[in-house]
């Protein structure tokens, strides 16, 4: 073996040695521009890397006032699926075990692989199947589960409503909508918030703050672990528990009375401005609009002619007809028009205009108290007519309404109370402006002489009516009514605890509270005298375009120091002392007593009974 | 002659490489370590997990070490043809009798153990070349000798494709850069470069026009003239041969421009037909001067216009559909992360995170989440990246480079042919799997799936390596005996 090197070549050496320099140089510019210039690669890295998973906190749970539960939280059954993991099963004992059909299946899974209705599918990634299934049926599918590789159960909450009462109060959570998202950042789809009643309005309160889990995600989006062993995991803060001022059982009472009928109960605290009942009839049971029939269920309720999702106590617009009177009076003894001995004629009708608008037979003249007791028509027409008629008081009508208007509007009506619920409507008190267009500004107290009895373009929601009735309670102010009494056991701030004054002095409520105290004593509603308490009322009975008058009621008990106001408003319930003023006195004695005699079971069922407006659909729980 | 003391192979041995490769070896399994680390088992020493059976190699290699390093240095020599004949025959039964394992048929399964007889192959075409290069009166440039030599290397190579594994087949493209260095004609390898460079550039800007000219087309002929102009200086260094054609450039192009206004010019077209005219005139003055080189020349650049005019045909007609695919997301061409760019696009993810210092060992995420495929085999040098930073990939890279300096830097201190083939041969193979390995995992070359030699998973690989350098640095022992 010798040595045959040919040296012309050997420079090349120097090429090829070169040449790997030149290489390895390449690949270190390349990691240069890699690891240090671009840092993009991290932020994918990361977004590859940690699955940031969301910790629900758990739903505040709401109490009423006397600490009954009324809304918590429920474990609920998801059936979840893994599409790679799926083996051939038995899918029609699968279909009947969730009772579904072979279609329906079908469908289920087609939609799920559906990149369009489901954007973040992986056949590696548990997918919903179905939602909120009950204990029951979960037990039923776990049982025979290991038949159906790929699926599995996962636990969820939803509400729970240990009363079918309260749904327009208390309200029911939903998935949050695309709007909802854009304007609030905390939501993500699928998350759920408050749609209406306090879990809307207490919606920041009760969801708490969520709380995130760092997990680790390989390449398939299996969860390998836990990041850093949790120690950039953010805990989460469990919602707040709402103590209601609403008292369940009286609401309960409310409900059961105002069944077949429509209309709405309302009752306040007069000291504190607490909502004790709230029954705005045709109600539901809030659990039907919990859990997987939510969707169907709201279709239908909100689809119902009789409107029956509208809180009709917020928010439905009624004349508030002879349930006005007391309001009138107050103005009129303020702005010296009538003093407890002026008299007004009537005979049979408002003798100024002829008669019209027209009264029931009672003596004549009368005076205040006794027009309250009587509830005199005419009274009250010539009280407004000797208001702002008269060119002495003021230069104009217009000047004139518009007192009366801030009058009004100082007790409550007109503007919204800024009640802690959604969606309350503000009624409707006219001013000179709104006459003027109306009239050309040609009119007088006797062109809108209904207003002072409570009816034409008056309007006000029963809350308002009670709220009205309250201040007479207070005689002479009251609290913005709210439904919440304490927040986790802190109690409400000054919003609620302030108190607002009407325009008219303490002294005037004395002399219409004794009016009010002579109609149950001897006036239009002695139906709702209770044995051992003063009850104060005021009858009403709106006049009713479109059918049959409305019946309503107000009053407040005892006469000194009164724990309750209240406001009864049954639609199409003809005279006031028919329906408004026995519902009235039952729901004050049950309040007050905190029992209802044998007699008066025997009418609280006799009333519950009586139909007024038939057909109303009823929704109770599976 | 072959009177050899054993002692003295471990005195005369190159420790310096040795010490490299053991660096080599311990970086790779750690890198293994950090690839196939799950989180939830931490056995780094369970024999079940990559990294024990990693350690079980690499015990069993260096048992290897001894039997390559007490076997006598002319045994290689003596047995080199029998050693090839056998590998061969291997290579050809496991076309028949491999299963398919990732639609390639290279692994020989033998009970509980798998072997791929291509990483073998290496080591044993190597030593078949170098004894046939060091056949007395061999010389490379007669066609009859480097058409053996060509056969040698071809034929492993024709196996291996025929196993569907093109990559290993690939690295035989390797032998090339030994045979540059053993006196083989440079235009080999610069056509073989030209034709990489060219075909890129085309693909990369065949889409591109501007006013009425091919944009890539008229930097390949652009290249081609520049190549030209670069051989005649090198090879004849003709002073007036340059001024000439240089003269023809601008005088085409001026032409060009004052052609285009009057009527719309493709300035690709001017440059083709320049480069056609610089080759008549080389041929004119090859046969002038009567000197062969002009005419090579003029061969070179005619060839080149047209490779350069058959990329479109070649590219759409007789590559694979996947192939394109590769070719055009390393090119740039086309973003495809999903799908066929989704291993580069995740490796370049994996090391980009790394940034300057790495995540530190075992805490890599795109790696151990499985982000990267391949991790711990093809794909290793990412784990490099992530945990280690710009800073333990340079290391790495730095340590290669060395190791391939000294080979060549052995090689050319051998005195028998024999074992300067064999070096070279050794010493390319590491280049060639260096540069496209990580040049894949960097997004710099198209994913073809070869191992980096002593980092990737797998006995066979390590072994293949372990045996090819060992037997070099043997026969590098007894360098004075030969």
């Amino acid at each position: 073996m010798r040595n045959n090197n040919n040296y012309t070549f050997e420079k090349r050496r120097f090429i090829i040695g070169g040449s790997v320099i030149l290489l390895i140089v390449i690949f270190i510019i390349r990691l240069f521009f890699l690891q240090i210039v671009n840092n993009d690669y991290k932020a994918w890295a990361d977004s590859n890397a940690f699955l940031k998973k969301t910790i629900y906190p758990s739903r505040g749970m709401i109490y009423d006032r006397n600490g009954e539960l009324l809304v918590y939280n429920q474990p609920a059954y998801d059936v979840m699926l893994i599409m790679r993991e799926v083996q051939p099963f038995d899918t029609l004992d699968f279909c009947s075990i969730l009772n579904i059909t072979k279609e329906q299946f079908v469908k289920r899974i087609a939609d799920i692989k559906n990149r369009k209705m489901n954007p973040g599918y992986s056949s590696y990634v548990p997918q919903v199947f179905m939602n909120h299934l009950s204990a029951r049926e979960c037990g039923v599918l776990q049982e025979k589960l290991y038949k159906f590789p790929g699926f599995y159960i996962q636990n969820r909450t939803i509400r729970e409503y240990e009363y079918p009462n309260a749904a327009h109060i208390l309200g029911n959570i939903g998935e949050v909508n695309q709007k909802d998202i854009e304007t609030n950042p905390y939501y993500v789809r699928g998350d759920y918030s408050g749609r209406s009643g306090v879990e809307q309005t207490y919606e920041e309160d009760l969801r708490g703050v969520k709380g995130m889990e760092i997990l680790l995600r390989d390449a398939h989006g299996r969860i390998k672990g836990r990041y850093d062993e949790g120690s950039h995991d953010i805990a989460p803060v469990s919602g707040k528990n709402l103590t209601m001022s609403i008292d369940i059982e009286l609401q309960a009472l409310g409900e059961k009375l105002m069944q077949h009928k429509r209309g709405s109960i309302v009752m306040i605290e007069p000291e504190t401005g607490e909502v004790l009942c709230m029954v705005s009839s045709p109600t539901y049971d809030p659990s039907i609009l919990s859990g997987r029939q939510r969707g169907k269920n709201h279709n239908t309720l909100a689809r119902h002619p009789d409107k029956i999702l509208l809180n009709r106590a917020t928010m439905g617009r009624y004349p508030p007809g002879s349930t006005f009177k007391p309001s009138q009076g107050l103005i009129f003894l303020q702005e010296g028009v009538i003093t407890t001995e002026t008299k007004y004629s009537c005979a049979n009708g408002y003798t100024f205009r002829g008669g019209k608008p027209a009264c029931h037979p009672h003596y004549s003249p009368t005076e205040i108290k006794y027009a309250l007791a009587t509830s005199c028509n005419s009274f009250f027409c010539w009280g407004l007519h000797d208001m702002i008629d008269s060119r002495k008081r003021f230069p104009t009508v217009q000047d004139g309404f518009e007192l009366w208007k801030d009058y009004l509007v100082s007790m409550g009506y007109g503007y919204k109370l800024g009640i802690d619920l959604p969606s309350e409507t503000r009624g409707f008190i006219p001013n000179s402006a709104y006459y003027d267009k109306y009239y050309n500004a040609r009119w007088n107290s006797s062109t809108i002489i209904s207003i002072a009895i409570g009816q034409g373009e008056v309007t006000a929601t029963p809350l308002q009516i009670c709220n009205m009735a309250a201040t007479i309670a207070n005689r002479g102010y009251f609290k913005t009514p709210h439904v919440v009494k304490a927040i986790d056991g802190q109690p409400q701030d000054t919003t609620f605890t302030n108190k607002h004054f009407t325009m008219v002095d303490s002294k005037y409520y004395d002399i219409v509270v004794e009016g009010m105290r002579m109609a149950v004593t001897g006036g239009t509603c002695r139906g709702a005298a209770i044995e051992g308490i003063e009850v104060c009322g005021k009858t009403g009975t709106a006049e009713n375009p479109h059918g049959k008058d409305h019946s309503a009621f107000i009053g407040f008990a005892p006469m000194d120091n009164p724990k309750v106001a209240i406001c009864v408003y049954v639609e199409n319930g003809g005279f006031g002392a028919t329906y408004g003023v026995p519902i009235g006195r039952l729901m004050m004695t049950k309040y007050l007593k905190g029992e209802l005699s044998e007699q008066d079971k025997y009418l609280e069922e006799t009333l519950s009974n009586a139909i007024v407006s038939p057909n109303i659909l009823l929704l109770n729980r599976e | 002659m072959s009177s050899y003391r054993k002692t003295e192979v471990w005195k005369n041995v190159d420790w310096i490489t040795i010490l490299l490769y053991v660096i080599l070896i311990i970086a790779g399994w750690f890198s293994i370590c950090g690839a196939s680390y799950q989180f939830d088992n931490a056995g780094l020493f369970d024999p079940a997990g990559r990294p024990g059976s990693q350690l079980i190699w690499i015990g069993l290699s260096f048992i290897l070490i001894f039997v390559i390093m007490m076997l006598d240095s002319d045994f290689y020599s003596v047995f080199a043809y029998l050693i090839y004949a056998f590998i061969i025959a291997l290579l050809i039964a496991t076309i028949f009798f491999a299963p398919n394992i990732k639609g390639s048929h290279s692994w020989l399964v033998l009970g509980p153990i798998r072997l791929q007889p291509a990483e073998f192959a290496k080591f044993a075409t190597a030593l078949a070349v170098a004894k046939c290069m060091n056949s007395y009166g061999f010389r490379l440039n007669q066609p009859k000798n480097f058409l053996k030599v060509l056969g040698l290397i071809l034929l492993p190579m024709l196996c291996i494709l025929l196993q569907k594994e093109t990559g290993s087949a690939l690295v035989y493209l390797a032998f090339f850069l030994m045979l540059y260095r053993e006196g083989m004609s440079g235009y080999f390898l610069l056509s073989g470069i030209c034709a990489v460079i060219f075909f890129v550039t085309s693909m990369k800007f065949s889409e591109v026009i501007i006013g009425d000219t091919v944009i890539g087309e008229l930097i390949v002929s652009g290249m081609i003239i520049l190549i030209t102009l670069l051989l005649v200086q090198l090879e004849r260094k003709d002073k007036r041969a340059i001024q000439v054609i240089v003269c023809m450039t601008l005088i085409a192009f001026a032409g060009g421009y004052l052609a285009s206004l009057a009527m719309p010019v493709d300035y690709s077209w001017v440059a083709i037909g320049l480069v056609i005219a610089i080759a008549l005139y080389l041929i004119f003055l090859s046969l002038k001067n009567r000197v062969w080189h002009y005419l090579i020349i003029a061969a070179f650049s005619l060839g080149s216009l047209a490779f350069m005019c058959s990329v479109d045909y070649v590219f759409n007609d007789i590559l694979e559909p996947h192939q394109q695919v590769r070719i055009k997301v390393s090119l740039g061409l086309k973003d495809d992360p999903s799908g066929a760019g989704y291993n580069v696009n995740q490796s370049k993810i994996a090391i980009g995170s790394g940034g300057l210092t790495g995540k530190g060992f075992l805490n890599g995420t795109q790696t151990k989440l499985k982000y990267v495929p391949e991790q711990d085999t093809d794909f290793i040098f990412c784990t490099v990246g992530e945990e280690q930073g710009f800073i333990g990939s340079v290391v790495v890279l730095i340590i290669f480079g060395f190791l391939i300096i000294r080979l060549i830097a052995l090689s050319e201190r051998q005195t028998s042919t024999f074992s300067r083939v064999y070096g070279y041969s050794v010493a390319s193979i590491f280049i060639f799997h260096l540069a496209i390995n990580v040049g894949m995992v960097i997004g710099l070359t198209p994913v073809i799936g070869i191992p980096l030699p002593f980092f990737s998973y797998g006995g066979s690989s390590l072994w293949g390596f372990t045996i090819l350098l060992f037997i070099f640095l043997r026969l590098d022992a007894s360098r004075r005996e030969r």
